[in-house]
């Protein structure tokens, strides 16, 4: 963590998420957020709450109602010189903008050869939890990860939040920052005030642990955490890693872990098929094949749409029950 | 193009509406097929139509030389636009080195009147990597392949010229079928409700590969579009370059001054086929086509020069070997391009390569070297 900080704050991960927009639009003229809803609503989750009215209209303003336009948009902004971050509104409303996200954001770089680059964020909110209506569930990341030229960007605390959100933003390629909506505002912590930056592509080590590795990222971080400490106190060490960025991958936290542990469980909330979670499967079985001591474990939701019905919707994200299973079944190899 | 709302201050509807209502099939047109003069006062002085036919000759040198080059083996498959010469010199030619350009496959006229260099022109409709990466003293992108998307690019661009307090403006290219994507509505919208000074050249050339525009769009009128979006539309005749020229200057200076984009249609015709690969013979027939030979933008433009003696046979013959030379030096100039290696698949992905491009990298390399 590079930094220049001088005290600690508690807040949650939204206030962070407000107070990296903040210190990113203070610091560099060239960042401009805009989306539906940023400006004097402040975002839906209340993301860019007083940004307009601090900064103004012409950095912090409100685009017509049509995704592609605003991704669209913002790789011209991107092409002419401005760092613009975006804002989707939910992780499920980004598919309008597909054909710009694979078509142009990850290719720029590459198509002219480095004459142009796209230094853009685009935000959203995304995975269930929270009963939200059908389409604002979704855990897209896997479709991004698979993109060549974006990196991804899941954290899952406040500091976090914050640092890599200004990393992101500094970055000069193409980020994608998914937010987790269940951890909005259920999860507080001390966050440093002031600029500090936690590079992408390192993991973070949750909790220390020989027996299990445990990978996880964005909301399913605490429910890993929870399925830990339960493992624990049955005398089983498990050691949870949170990714933090998907792309780039530290592959070594994962490999160094798993060359410790010997048995591996990955957790997303998202559908099981072609997920992510099968991109960190392969690489361990790639690389680390000789250490594992039982079958890689994927704790997923379904091949299912996220349900939009309320009262059965818990059921398919992942919980700790199911982490739990998980460790019990990779433990009895 | 200007339109003014008057108040009115009474409930009742006025008996007329005060606001002048163009005609919908209205075309802005200065020198007809046939060489006569519509609006003398609008057209450029001789010296800025001299400057326009030799634009479009050296355009057309390009199409025919790529058709050659491909036939021998030393061009990739290439778009032509033969014919289409006055809808893409007289736009481009509006624009500086500080404005943008976002041109489709279809316009390597349009690309080459900006100033893209020859080179590099005919690197990238031969696929090396040369062709791709612009010059940094020019703001146009490689053609773009997918269909409208750049048009909320050229909004985005505009936008961050007018946020630093420039007056450039940023000009993107679409065809008639290309208005039917989604991104050009979209494009149309944010410009509008952002008041990016952009310039939208909608070239309805007839044809979206074997699509008519008849069945592409029960819309006859495609500058029309722009009111839906509270922008203005101007149509105007595609093979006249004086026309396209001052059209497009209009909304230009219009953009500059801060009061928006404007969608400007040129009625063109694709007379040549969609690609060189491509055999129009399965979707259409010469009474198709009939009639568009003889509108030819080039031709027409010469035969007007001609009459007036604003160009000799003499000079024109020397625009002649002046383009053929040119475009002979720069052929040998991307024939000396050095071939690609199999590593610049791979770079230019991320300033920084992540880890697992690295690696991949090395697998490639290692498999090079094997």
């Amino acid at each position: 963590m590079t930094a220049t900080v001088t005290a600690l704050r508690t807040m949650t991960m939204v206030a962070a998420i407000n107070d990296a927009l903040a210190l990113a639009l203070e610091r560099d003229p060239d960042v401009h957020i805009f989306g539906e809803d940023v400006g004097i609503m402040g975002g839906v989750f209340r993301a860019t709450d007083g940004l307009q009215a601090r900064f103004g209209t012409e950095r912090v303003f409100d685009t017509p109602l049509a995704e592609a336009g605003i991704v669209g948009m913002g790789i011209g902004m991107g092409l002419a010189g401005l760092k613009p971050v975006a804002e989707i509104q939910f992780a499920g409303f980004l598919y309008p903008a597909l054909d710009q996200v694979l078509s142009h954001l990850g290719r720029y770089r590459h198509r002219t050869r480095s004459r142009y680059h796209l230094p853009m964020v685009v935000r959203a909110p995304y995975g269930g939890g929270v009963h939200t209506p059908e389409q604002h569930a979704d855990s897209p990341e896997a479709i991004l990860a698979h993109t060549p030229g974006v990196k991804v960007v899941i954290p899952s605390t406040p500091r976090d939040a914050k640092g890599l959100l200004l990393a992101a933003i500094e970055d000069p390629d193409p980020v994608f920052f998914f937010e987790a909506i269940k951890l909005y505002r259920s999860v507080k912590e001390e966050v440093p005030e002031g600029h500090y930056t936690i590079p992408l592509g390192q993991a973070r080590l949750v909790t220390e642990g020989d027996d299990v590795t445990v990978i996880c990222y964005g909301g399913m971080v605490e429910v890993a955490q929870k399925a830990a400490d339960a493992a624990r106190a049955h005398g089983i060490g498990v050691e949870v890693i949170d990714l933090r960025t998907l792309v780039p991958l530290d592959t070594g936290t994962i490999l160094a872990s798993v060359q410790k542990t010997g048995r591996v469980i990955v957790v997303t909330e998202a559908p099981r098929t072609g997920g992510f979670h099968s991109e960190i499967s392969a690489t361990v079985a790639e690389e680390a094949i000789d250490f594992l001591r039982a079958p890689i474990v994927r704790v997923t939701g379904f091949d299912a749409p996220y349900p939009p019905f309320t009262s059965i919707e818990d059921s398919y994200r992942p919980n700790p029950v199911r982490v739990a299973k998980a460790i019990r079944k990779v433990m009895a190899y | 193009m200007t339109r003014t709302r008057s108040s009115r201050k009474t409930a009742a509807p006025p008996a007329a509406d005060p606001m002048p209502t163009p005609s919908p099939d209205e075309m802005v047109q200065l020198l007809t097929p046939g060489g006569e003069v519509t609006d003398p006062a609008r057209l450029p002085d001789p010296e800025t139509q001299r400057w326009l036919y030799r634009l479009m000759r050296r355009a057309r040198h390009f199409d025919e030389r790529a058709w050659v080059l491909y036939r021998t083996g030393r061009m990739g498959v290439f778009p032509p636009y033969g014919g289409m010469e006055a809808s893409q010199v007289g736009t481009a030619a509006a624009l500086t080195h500080q404005d943008w350009l976002f041109p489709t496959y279809r316009d390597t006229g349009a690309a080459l009147t900006y100033g893209l260099p020859i080179p590099q022109t005919i690197a990238y409709w031969r696929t090396s990597p040369h062709g791709w990466a612009m010059p940094q003293n020019l703001k146009v992108l490689p053609f773009y392949i997918p269909i409208a998307t750049q048009y909320p690019h050229a909004v985005g661009a505009a936008l961050a010229e007018a946020r630093r307090g420039t007056r450039n403006v940023a000009m993107a290219y679409i065809g008639d079928g290309g208005s039917s994507e989604g991104d050009f509505h979209e494009a149309l919208n944010f410009a509008g409700a952002l008041n990016a000074p952009c310039v939208f050249i909608l070239q309805n050339n007839g044809w979206a590969i074997s699509v008519p525009t008849r069945a592409q769009t029960k819309a006859t009128n495609l500058s029309r579009r722009a009111e839906g979006y509270g922008i203005p539309g101007v149509r105007v005749d595609g093979n006249d370059v004086l026309a396209t020229y001052v059209v497009t200057r209009e909304a230009v200076e219009r953009a500059r001054r801060g009061e928006g984009p404007t969608l400007i249609e040129t009625v063109t015709y694709r007379i040549k086929p969609h690609t060189v690969a491509d055999d129009p013979s399965r979707y259409r027939t010469a009474e198709d086509t009939a009639g568009w030979d003889e509108k030819d933008p080039v031709v027409r433009l010469q035969a007007f020069l001609l009459a007036q003696g604003h160009l000799t046979e003499a000079e024109d013959a020397e625009i002649t070997r002046e383009i053929e030379a040119e475009f002979e030096a720069a052929l040998a100039e991307a024939d000396a391009y050095p071939e690609p290696t199999p590593a610049e698949i791979v770079d230019h992905v991320f300033a920084e390569p992540t880890p697992a491009l690295r690696r991949q990298r090395a697998e490639l390399m290692a498999e090079e070297a094997s």
